[in-house]
């Protein structure tokens, strides 16, 4: 049987993957995939916990999907954002989009 | 060990290797084909967790919609992706650094966790798909966050068209 804490312990180490990602990524693109990997280590410890908890009670899996829904939406936007401030400034390196930087 | 402890270190090791080719590979193109890897070991660790419903729910919705999403928008954004430049910033030693500082955290707080870690589970329901079902349209359960939901992808889908809408 796994013990709770090894799925604990792989999604902190993903957590900590895509918090790299998130910051150290110059492309935009490549930040929005750091996002994901962070949203998926917090699925993963909250679907650990619905199984280690009570399983009847279903709260870990409907925050499961509603975290689902949201990386949705976050993706969708995320990129549409990407794709206008490419076709307006044609760069998509985030050090370069500072034009509210004063 | 057991067949699921055999299970969830090929799926972990998938995870975290994959995870790291995410952050690091040169390719965005190939970074997305890297983060459909570890989105199918995270589907295998939710068959793992018997969570059925959300490991297809990760596939259909994960694999088939977002990063496909994500493989359209690098080739619409292509010209300066396969330059020899870095694909890394400046601060990136602090990045590191600052990742490792968490992860170093984290797993400090689960080590001095009160919530019992090395229990036995207790056995799922069979009709997990069911209370799920139940729990989604419950109006004492958790209908208004599904609901909410819903005008949040709506809002998204409307916004994201708005947004990426050639405006000449």
């Amino acid at each position: 049987m796994i013990p709770l804490s090894w799925y604990l312990y792989l999604s902190a180490a993903l957590f900590a993957i895509g918090l790299y990602g998130v910051l150290a990524r110059k492309n935009a693109i490549a930040i929005l995939l750091g996002i994901e990997l962070m949203l998926n280590a917090a699925n993963i410890n909250l679907v650990a916990f619905w199984r280690y908890g009570n399983p009847s009670l279903m709260a870990g899996q409907v925050f499961a999907i509603i975290v689902f829904a949201v990386a949705a939406a976050e993706v969708a936007v995320g990129l549409s954002l990407v794709i206008s401030i490419y076709r307006s400034r044609k760069t998509v390196v985030a050090d370069e989009l500072d034009l509210m930087k004063w | 060990m057991d067949a699921s402890q055999v299970i969830f270190f090929l799926s972990a090791a998938l995870i975290l290797v994959s995870a790291v080719l995410v952050v690091t590979v040169r390719n965005l193109v190939h970074a997305a084909l890297w983060l459909i890897a570890t989105l199918f070991g995270v589907a295998i660790l939710y068959v793992l967790l018997e969570a059925g419903f959300l490991a297809v729910v990760q596939i259909v919705v994960y694999i088939g919609a977002i990063a496909i999403l994500f493989i359209f928008a690098v080739m619409l954004t292509r010209r300066d992706l396969l330059s020899q430049t870095s694909q890394t910033n400046a601060n990136w030693p602090v990045a590191l650094g600052v990742s490792a500082l968490a992860l170093v955290g984290i797993a400090f707080i689960v080590r001095g966790f009160i919530f019992s870690l090395d229990r036995i589970p207790a056995p799922a329901p069979d009709n997990t798909l069911e209370l799920l079902g139940q729990a989604l349209i419950s109006p004492n359960l958790f209908v208004l966050p599904f609901e909410v939901a819903s005008v949040l992808l709506l809002a998204a889908l409307i916004g994201a068209v708005y947004v990426a809408m050639n405006k000449k």
